[in-house]
């Protein structure tokens, strides 16, 4: 059974704020469900499934959220696989819903790390619960910037790939976020600009990182029938994928994501290829992360991406294929420390054609949002998602 | 020249399954699975292969040797420090930091020797030197 047609994205919504010190994270939530669903047009009693992530949502895997909003639901889905659940939850409500298990599906991120003070890129974090790898890596002090600068360091021994080339995607993702009034860094920046930034992991220089912001976002999901019966844009889901990629015991092949492996039959499953896409939001932790996507997902050859993103490929307008036009977790946000619901939203407004007009693109009938949750430097999951406009 | 310095080391997560690999650490000794049912070698080590899932893994002695993997200087830290991953001899390639030695004149590829460093109230580390 294939998910292709069988749900459409009705209702979206982001959160404005990027430093959240008078919201509690149930709060975030809740305004980003209530957001979603005014967009839609449907009310909080529509909702009968909720998909989440366990390590950003309150309580034992969602309930408290469940408890908070007052929702009465036939199905619940809370798995976590880090910054890219929310791309995962995207493919599992189109299967809940092409099972009948539930019709009208709201998808929540909401985190507020800034407010907070947390050093999420440079510390090591210590598992609160000891994971079996704990003993074997963390006394080596892997916090999130030196794993995903292991990954960009062997790629450019490997295939050459410069610091200039990693920069083009900042600069592109720059060139977006000046029309993004709620982006954090809206200036435009120059790849001399990016590269002669404090480094902060050798190769990754600060602005190679993305941003650390409070905030999040929702979506709802549903039946053709219902969508056909509400007054937004058809935006349906036609392909859907996900993979885990580890360690291998040992085998570890720090040049390529689990993208490999999610992309193809999401791309099988929608029908398409992707040259055929019109926009693409791909999951920007870190400028290298965009490259090794890129490559994986088939938009160029392995070891090309660097030459695939340079010379402002990725600007909408002037490049092929328009990237993060929100302005993506580099410049806009990056809620949660969590940049797969926002990939989602940005796409969708292409699809719809509510993206800014400076950065809209024309005819946009057919995207792409892509990430990985985890740590590309260790393990993590990965996720593609295909969406039509009809 | 950044000479790297000793900055403190978490003591490691021991539990039943990996006690053996610590207990041979404070003996100056690496230790690594290898299956005797496919005859891979694994890390980190566990009791089921994670090749061919046979319970029949048995301790080995790695040289020591390696090669740098890939690594990354992180300079936005007390103490800037190096960590790798690198391929051991044996085969599997490993977590770990690079230590006496310039920071900034580690390269990919280059030769490295198991040495020790002691953790915070645990068994030592092991970490690895360019030779």
């Amino acid at each position: 059974m294939s998910i292709k047609g069988k749900a459409y994205v009705v209702g979206i919504y982001e959160h404005p704020t990027r430093l959240a010190t008078d919201k509690t994270v149930p709060m975030l939530h809740a305004e980003c469900a209530a957001g979603a669903l005014a967009d839609a047009g449907l009310t909080k009693n529509d909702i009968d499934g909720y998909f989440c992530a366990a390590g950003d949502t309150p309580g034992l895997g969602g309930l408290s959220m469940v408890d908070y909003m007052g929702l009465k639901l036939r199905h619940l889905d809370s798995t976590d696989t880090g910054g890219s659940s929310y791309l995962l939850q995207v493919g599992h409500v189109a299967e809940a819903i092409a099972a009948g298990k539930c019709s009208v599906a709201l998808i929540t991120l909401a985190g507020r790390p800034r407010a907070e003070g947390m050093a999420t890129g440079t510390a090591p974090r210590a598992p609160a619960v000891p994971m079996p790898e704990s003993g074997f890596e963390f006394p080596y002090a892997p916090a999130t910037a030196n794993m995903y600068a292991m990954c960009a360091m062997r790629h450019m021994h490997q295939y050459g790939t410069t610091s200039e080339q990693m920069a083009w995607v900042k600069v592109a993702a720059s060139h977006h976020a000046q029309y993004n009034p709620h982006a954090m860094l809206r200036e435009i920046v120059t790849v001399e600009e990016v590269v002669n930034s404090p480094m902060i992991a050798d190769p990754l220089h600060r602005l190679d990182c993305c941003v650390i912001s409070d905030g999040g976002g929702a979506m709802i999901m549903t039946t053709p029938e219902i969508a056909r019966s509400l007054k937004r844009p058809l935006v349906k889901l036609i392909g859907a994928g996900e993979a885990p990629k580890h360690q291998m015991g040992g085998k570890i092949d720090l040049t390529y994501s689990g993208a490999v492996w999610s992309g193809p039959p999401a791309f099988a499953e929608a029908g398409v290829k992707p040259g055929d896409m019109k926009y693409a939001s791909i999951y920007d932790s870190f400028t290298i992360t965009v490259i090794m996507q890129l490559e994986d997902l088939g938009f160029c050859e392995k070891g090309q991406g660097g030459r695939f993103v340079s010379d402002g490929n990725l600007i909408s307008g002037t490049g092929k294929l328009p990237f993060n036009t929100d302005g993506g977790g580099l410049c806009n946000n990056h809620p949660s420390n969590r940049g797969g619901l926002t990939k989602v939203l940005e796409a969708v407004r292409q699809l719809r054609g509510e993206a800014h007009p400076a950065v809209q693109v024309k005819n946009c009938d057919l995207a792409l949002a892509h990430g990985t949750g985890g740590s590309l430097g260790t393990r993590h999951n990965a996720a593609t998602v295909i969406m039509e406009r009809e | 020249m950044a000479e790297a310095k000793d900055r403190k080391i978490p003591a490691p997560a021991v539990n039943v399954e990996t006690q053996a690999f610590w207990d041979a650490t404070v003996q100056g000794k690496l230790m690594i699975k290898k299956c005797t049912a496919c005859g891979e070698p694994h890390f980190y080590p566990r009791n089921l292969c994670p090749f061919c899932f046979s319970d029949k893994t048995e301790w080995v002695e790695a040289s020591g040797n390696a090669t740098i993997y890939t690594y990354s200087v992180m300079r936005r830290a007390p103490v800037p420090y190096a960590i790798a991953y690198v391929t051991l001899a044996e085969g599997p390639t490993i977590m770990t930091n690079i230590v006496d030695c310039d920071l900034d004149a580690i390269k990919i590829g280059q030769a490295v020797r198991l040495v020790f460093r002691p953790s915070e109230g645990g068994p030592p580390v092991p970490m690895f030197a360019p030779v």
